[in-house]
């Protein structure tokens, strides 16, 4: 079977090898404006990882932080940055060092579930993943962090 | 100025640690000579005590009081507009402009944190549900520094259910700064959390044990906590074990001559009442510890002491 293709973009950002099911929940966490123009790709057959998801979002470059975020439900996922029909850059995801906004606290006692306050972490390790809320400072794993994302 | 809040033991270095425990040694000593000082004259206080806690807010209030400054505040949320849906962030905007320095106590973990992030004024955290409590960790530090002129050196035991108590977490991150022997005495399923122990365990030497007796013969500090009876399932479970975390005459036996007994307090049946006439009670002395600690870091944070 040919590998499906996705029509090209003229400019924008690709944010390819995505494992296949999180597409959407990756375009929740990007929480792009209403009147992007996105394309999403499921279930792509993939040399790297059997199957992976692809989104295209078309006119915008995603900035670092934008994309990073991604890195906690897709650690996988690669960034190409598209111009004039061509990949200007690409780049792997990263975690970064702290986290504000997409994911709540475990811990039901912490004042984040009570006041209007975005919840913000440490990121205390990277692999395995490990985060420790800003407030309450109590830890939260991998399988625990993938369950609480906003 | 060092610090500008209080806010959790994790946020202390050593360095600090020491500094307000140095604070607290000068103030207390210039207390004894001049009774009530007047570093804080001028200043209020405000203590937001959304649940209650008497002893440390009195201990809080008598603080101030010593450093000449006065105090407001509330004993228990329901006397407040929390009750009426405020938001503690409203809370804390609206109590900043009344006072110069908060010290809270708060049933949600991270509200201290929270407080301090949205006042311009300096926050102290009196306890945060299960979280954090830095001055009664600072106090007892002070306690054990008084009782043996030192710190480095000594062997402490921390005793009764570790795996819930935020005091000894805190205090036992604490020691490690220094240069001391821990050990840890609990009952089976009550032993301190793995992740205190590994974060802990290449700083200083740590026993594990769940007998009292074995250890008492070794060791400098007795740190009594309580053993809460509905940690419990099975009430027989607990009546098994409660006798042999009290603290009685008998177990002294075996004990230093120079061992100090430790205790938050209230004290349910920990200690009997006949330990306390003994040469090892240091928990009476650990509450007056309060007071200077707390002077120091209120002149601290508001910025009247150096
Ligand atoms: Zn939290």
């Amino acid at each position: 079977m040919k590998e499906l293709k996705v029509s090209a973009i003229h400019k924008g950002t690709v944010i390819d090898h995505i494992p296949s099911g999180k597409g959407l929940k990756v375009l929740e966490i990007l929480n792009l404006p209403e009147d992007s123009t996105i394309l999403i790709a499921v279930n792509v057959r993939s040399e790297k990882l059997g199957k992976k998801d692809i989104i295209k979002v078309e006119g915008k470059i995603l900035s670092k932080d934008e994309v990073n975020k991604i890195a906690l439900i897709a650690p996988t996922a690669t960034v190409n940055i598209i111009d004039k029909w061509e990949v200007v850059e690409k780049k792997n995801v990263e975690v970064p060092d702290e986290i504000i906004g997409i994911i709540k606290c475990a811990n039901p006692n912490c004042i984040t579930h009570y006041e209007k306050v975005k919840p913000k972490f440490k990121v205390i390790s990277k692999k395995p993943l490990k985060l420790k809320c800003h407030y309450c400072e109590r830890t939260m794993e991998e399988e625990i962090i993938a369950k609480n994302l906003l | 100025m060092r610090f500008q809040d209080v806010i959790s033991i994790n946020d202390f270095e050593k360095d600090d640690i020491e500094y307000v425990l140095k604070t607290a040694e000068l103030l207390e000593r210039e207390l004894k000579e001049k009774g009530t000082l007047q570093y804080a004259k001028g200043k209020v206080l405000a203590t937001l005590f959304f649940e209650p806690s008497t002893r440390t807010r009195l201990s809080f209030e008598s603080a101030m009081h010593r450093l000449g400054g006065s105090v407001i505040g509330f004993a228990e949320a329901s006397a407040t507009s929390v009750k009426k849906g405020e938001s503690l962030m409203d809370t804390i905007r609206t109590v900043e402009n009344y006072a110069d320095v908060i010290v809270i106590r708060h049933p949600r973990e991270g509200a201290a944190r929270l407080a301090a992030e949205v006042a311009k004024i300096p926050v102290i955290n009196a306890g945060d549900g299960a979280n954090q409590h830095p001055t009664q960790t600072l106090l007892d530090l002070y306690t054990i520094k008084k009782e043996f002129g030192k710190i480095d050196g000594l062997k402490i035991a921390l005793l009764g259910d570790l795996k819930y108590g935020r005091t000894v977490h805190s205090l036992a991150k604490a020691l490690s700064y220094y240069n001391v022997k821990l050990y840890f005495v609990a009952p089976p399923g009550l032993e301190m959390p793995r992740h205190i122990v590994e974060e802990i365990s290449d700083k200083v030497d740590i026993v594990e044990t769940s007998s009292l007796e074995s250890v008492i013969p070794e060791i400098d500090v007795l740190y009594a906590t309580r053993i809460q009876k509905e940690r419990f399932p099975d009430p027989a479970e607990y009546n098994k074990i409660k006798g042999s975390y009290r603290v009685d005459i008998k177990i002294l036996e075996g004990a230093k001559e120079t061992l100090k007994i430790m205790h938050p307090l209230p004290r349910v049946d920990e200690i009997s009442y006949e330990v306390d006439k003994t040469r090892y009670s240091a928990y009476f002395r650990q509450v007056w510890s309060g007071v200077p600690v707390r002077m120091a870091l209120l002149g601290i944070v508001l910025g009247v002491i150096e």
